[in-house]
């Protein structure tokens, strides 16, 4: 209930209340439809999109809600553990996830299923069938989008599943709206029997707004009728509901003409833009009162109507929209002419930049410099609102004594732009993450290393340079059984340096989607070793639990899923198991590997350093007495050594005690200084 | 005044408290009667990358996240991220920068330079920089951890009074690790009568 007690921080802030209503009708159309009242007062909160959702699902009466964790996700179900009396669990996939959450759809209860945009795919096929089926209680499935690409393999643009299995597709433009439209969702699932795609973007997942909590309308349960036509989806019955999805459709585009979040904000009507999600606040920040707005709350299906209509009162016509012309194509097809990906991007995130280069090249916006973005006065001489006195010029880069702050004026404005070169700041492996060793001697071994989706893909970057490929969830072993394969087909049974390829895969992945491809290795007695990354953790989304932590979402112990039985069951002979901060051993297991024939797997257990009390105590420094400075432990790449004067030398605070550097170096110059005193 | 609304950008490195900082100011914010509209980053970024939140506030705040050249304040916990940032910052603009400098891998490595005279660069086209040592001031305060907290008490002097003492005491009441919210206070004073 901790979410509880933060609303309830903001519930005694009477003044925020006036904000919103401030806002306009639309917005408080919206507020009016969600307000919960508690003890007179509206209960208001910042939060990001992904609470929102989960906020939405609860006030919906939302029974069960699965994920797997993605970014950008992941967070919705964290929340949703807040709620008493949901079921929520951590699937071992996405796929595995929606076929939960549908199943009890079926039998009654609202269910939502959560992923990020690429998990989708791994879901695509419940999908495509439930859409058959339909539901019985709503069925809800986040698609949560990155364009740009903050922390994903590819920016696929989800509004095409929608299209593709004919259900309705929501956008929401807000954290508000994102609360909102879940219940809407949930409603329409059920108005309609069909599942319904919400679908964010990283900017609407990640980015915090002020929502206005509705009341909950408390658990709900439908009953179930056993209603094999409907949900036992052999050809015949299949057929006939393919026909039902069809007249689905045309029912939902006539829904869709009058659906209360498709709105027009008119001003002036030479230009008209239509937008969806955080695209129309975009536009609407950069565009401000030059243009009219179509914000389209509702994607799939389109309200062609409402949008000629819209065509027919407004000029030029735009449509502001992120990735792939998923509208603009749409609106052509019905025969009205709009700009759209001719100038703008198909490629990376859409920011208000873009959109202002793009509206003054058109002339809808005056050219830069009599433009006033966001209220600079364009001079120059604009001066930010703050105690206007100089203080004392401390200089480049010079605090001042006793951390006071300087203050440095520039005279020469507009003199200088930063020319200098900015260096990259890279992500990185943590100072003390196991997965280091085990990448350290990856490279040693020179072996072709097929990659997966983790922490572990940054072993990918200077200096570890350890991965060939990096396609999918639990693509490595797939990846590896080729390259093995394809080294047997040119008469040799492994890759061209005469080594078996390495799968590399974390824990967490492994259990997603690598034991089928383990399978094929054994079933197929492909020349790999499988090097399964055991942190005991989903760390790069945040540390999530998953079946071989042996702890549920709930944080409830539970039985845990053994890897290296699970690796015997499958009949992997050899499985050895090792600890990454071991070097030597690390080395040795993984030539032990490589030389018995076969699938080999090799566990490199140690605990992601970042978990409580994972941290090592020891901590290490270079004597610099003894260092020659062959900076042989730079090639660890880790973020506590650092180059002082040509030397290396280990940053003390930033030390996680791993040990791995002492045991590269050749010359004994690093050593245990002491323990932690945190 | 500053701009309507007032978009503030805060960078640094992954693990610096970034945003925790963002939502003091977005709380402080809220108190004070504002929209509010944050933007993070999560995911493969705070692996120590250069990580950003944009925060804007105002009578009605639309997109959440900054049009490059419009940023009225960028607060960076580290300096070559203020650098990398700047091209959000409006003429004229704020930078409030930690005097403090975590040279990346590339620079680590030797493959590339930690550039010199950051503050200069900073100040550049009419900018106001504030160069800010938030270690020592969190320090002196009781815990070196708080320099995220003294960098927004900078902030919150430039900001204005729109945003009062208690709303700025409630927010750090409410989004700091329960037990620090004295420690925390101390280091936003002192960022802030640090302000000059």
């Amino acid at each position: 209930m901790q979410q509880e007690a933060r609303c309830g921080g903001y519930a005694a802030e009477a003044q925020v209340a006036a904000v919103r209503a401030a806002q306009g009708a639309e917005d408080g159309k919206a507020a009016g439809k969600a307000a919960e009242k508690a003890g007179g007062k509206d209960i208001r909160a910042l939060m990001s999109g992904n609470q929102a959702i989960a906020r939405g699902a609860y006030e919906a009466g939302a029974g069960i809600a699965c994920a797997y964790p993605g970014t950008p996700s992941t967070e919705i179900l964290e929340h949703m553990r807040a709620f008493e009396g949901i079921y929520v669990e951590w699937s071992p996939n996405e796929k595995v996830a929606l076929e939960v959450a549908l199943g009890a759809a079926i039998a009654g209860v609202r269910a939502l299923a959560a992923m990020k945009h690429v998990g989708l795919n791994v879901a695509a096929d419940p999908l495509f069938t439930v859409a058959y089926t339909g539901v019985n209680a709503g069925l809800v499935v986040v698609s949560a989008d990155d364009p740009g690409m903050h922390s994903s393999q590819n920016e696929q643009d989800n509004r095409h599943y929608a299209r593709f299995a004919k259900i309705p597709v929501l956008e929401p433009a807000d954290s508000q709206e994102a609360k909102d439209l879940v219940g809407v969702a949930f409603d329409i699932s059920e108005r309609f029997d069909t599942p319904v795609m919400l679908r964010t973007t990283t900017r609407i997942s990640h980015s915090s707004g002020i929502v206005l909590l509705g009341a909950p309308q408390g658990p709900r349960r439908l009953p179930y009728k056993k209603n094999p036509a409907k949900y036992v989806m052999v050809p015949g019955n299949a057929r006939l509901r393919h026909i039902e999805v069809e007249a689905r459709a045309k029912a939902l585009a006539e829904f869709s003409e009058g659906f209360a979040g498709n709105v027009v904000e008119w001003n002036s009507t030479r230009v008209g833009i239509i937008a969806s999600g955080v695209s129309y606040q975009y536009a609407r920040e950069v565009l401000g009162d030059n243009a009219s707005y179509l914000k389209l709350a509702m994607t799939n299906p389109v309200p062609e109507r409402f949008i000629r209509q819209f065509a027919g009162e407004t000029g030029r016509l735009y449509v502001i929209e992120e990735l792939d012309p998923y509208l603009e194509e749409q609106i052509r097809a019905i025969g009205i002419g709009v700009i759209g990906k001719k100038l703008l991007p198909l490629t990376g995130e859409l920011t208000p930049e873009i959109i202002r280069r793009v509206m003054v090249e058109e002339g809808v916006l005056p050219a830069a410099g009599a433009f006033t973005p966001g209220g600079w006065d364009g001079s120059g001489s604009g001066q930010p609102g703050q105690p206007g006195r100089p203080g004392r010029p401390d200089g480049p880069g010079g605090p001042g004594e006793d951390g006071h702050v300087g203050l440095v004026p520039n005279e020469d404005a507009e003199a200088e732009g930063p020319s200098v070169m900015v260096p990259a700041r890279p992500p990185v492996m943590c100072a003390g993450c196991p997965h280091r060793g085990a990448f350290y001697v990856l490279r040693k071994l020179k072996t072709v290393a097929t990659g997966d989706i983790g922490c572990y893909t940054l072993g990918v970057g200077s200096p570890l340079s350890a991965l060939d490929t990096t396609i999918c969830m639990g693509a490595s072993i797939g990846n590896a059984i080729g390259f093995a394969a394809a080294g047997a087909a040119a008469g040799a049974p492994r890759d061209a340096d005469g080594r078996k390829p390495v799968a590399v895969i974390g824990d967490s992945t492994f259990v997603h989607s690598g034991i089928t491809g383990l399978i094929d290795a054994v079933y197929n007695q492909a020349s790999i070793v499988v090097l399964i990354l055991d942190n005991g953790t989903t760390a790069m989304t945040g540390h999530q639990n998953h079946p071989a932590t042996g702890v549920t979402l709930r944080g409830q112990p539970t039985r845990r899923l053994s890897l290296e039985e699970l690796a015997r069951a499958c009949g992997v002979e050899h499985v050895a198991i090792v600890d990454p901060y071991d070097l030597a051993a690390t080395e040795r297991a993984l030539r032990q590997a490589m030389d018995v024939p076969g699938p080999a797997v090799v566990i490199a257990r140690r605990a992601c350093v970042l978990l409580p009390g994972a941290r090592p105590a020891d901590r290490y420094a270079i004597l610099q007495d003894r260092c020659t400075a062959c900076r042989l432990c730079l090639g660890l790449g880790c973020p506590a050594i650092e180059v002082r004067d040509r030397r290396p030398v280990i940053v003390a605070g930033s030390c996680a005690g791993c040990g791995v550097c002492a045991e590269v170096c050749r010359f004994d110059a690093i050593e245990k200084a002491g323990e932690d005193g945190e | 005044m500053v701009s309507e609304p007032t978009s503030i950008l805060i960078v640094g490195v992954g693990g610096q408290g970034i945003l925790l900082a963002s939502r003091l100011l977005a709380s402080a914010a809220i108190r004070a009667g504002r929209d509010v509209k944050l933007s993070e980053v999560h995911g493969m970024a705070q692996r120590g990358g250069s990580v950003v939140t944009h925060v804007r506030l105002g009578a009605r705040v639309y997109s959440p996240i900054i049009e490059m050249g419009a940023a009225d304040f960028i607060v960076a916990f580290e300096k070559l991220e203020a650098l990398r940032w700047l091209p959000y910052a409006r003429p004229g603009a704020t930078v409030i920068v930690n005097d403090l400098a975590i040279p990346p891998l590339p620079v680590i490595l030797g493959a590339e330079k930690y550039p010199d005279g950051i503050a200069r660069s900073l100040a550049a086209g009419g900018r106001r920089v504030a160069v800010v040592d938030a270690e020592t001031m969190a320090r002196a305060a009781g815990n070196a951890r708080c320099a995220n907290t003294a960098l927004i008490g900078v902030l919150a002097r430039r900001l204005g009074p729109d945003i009062a003492r208690e709303h700025w005491q409630d927010a750090v009441k409410e989004v700091v690790p329960r037990g620090t919210a004295e420690v925390n206070w101390r280091a936003f004073s002192a960022g802030y009568a640090g302000a000059g």
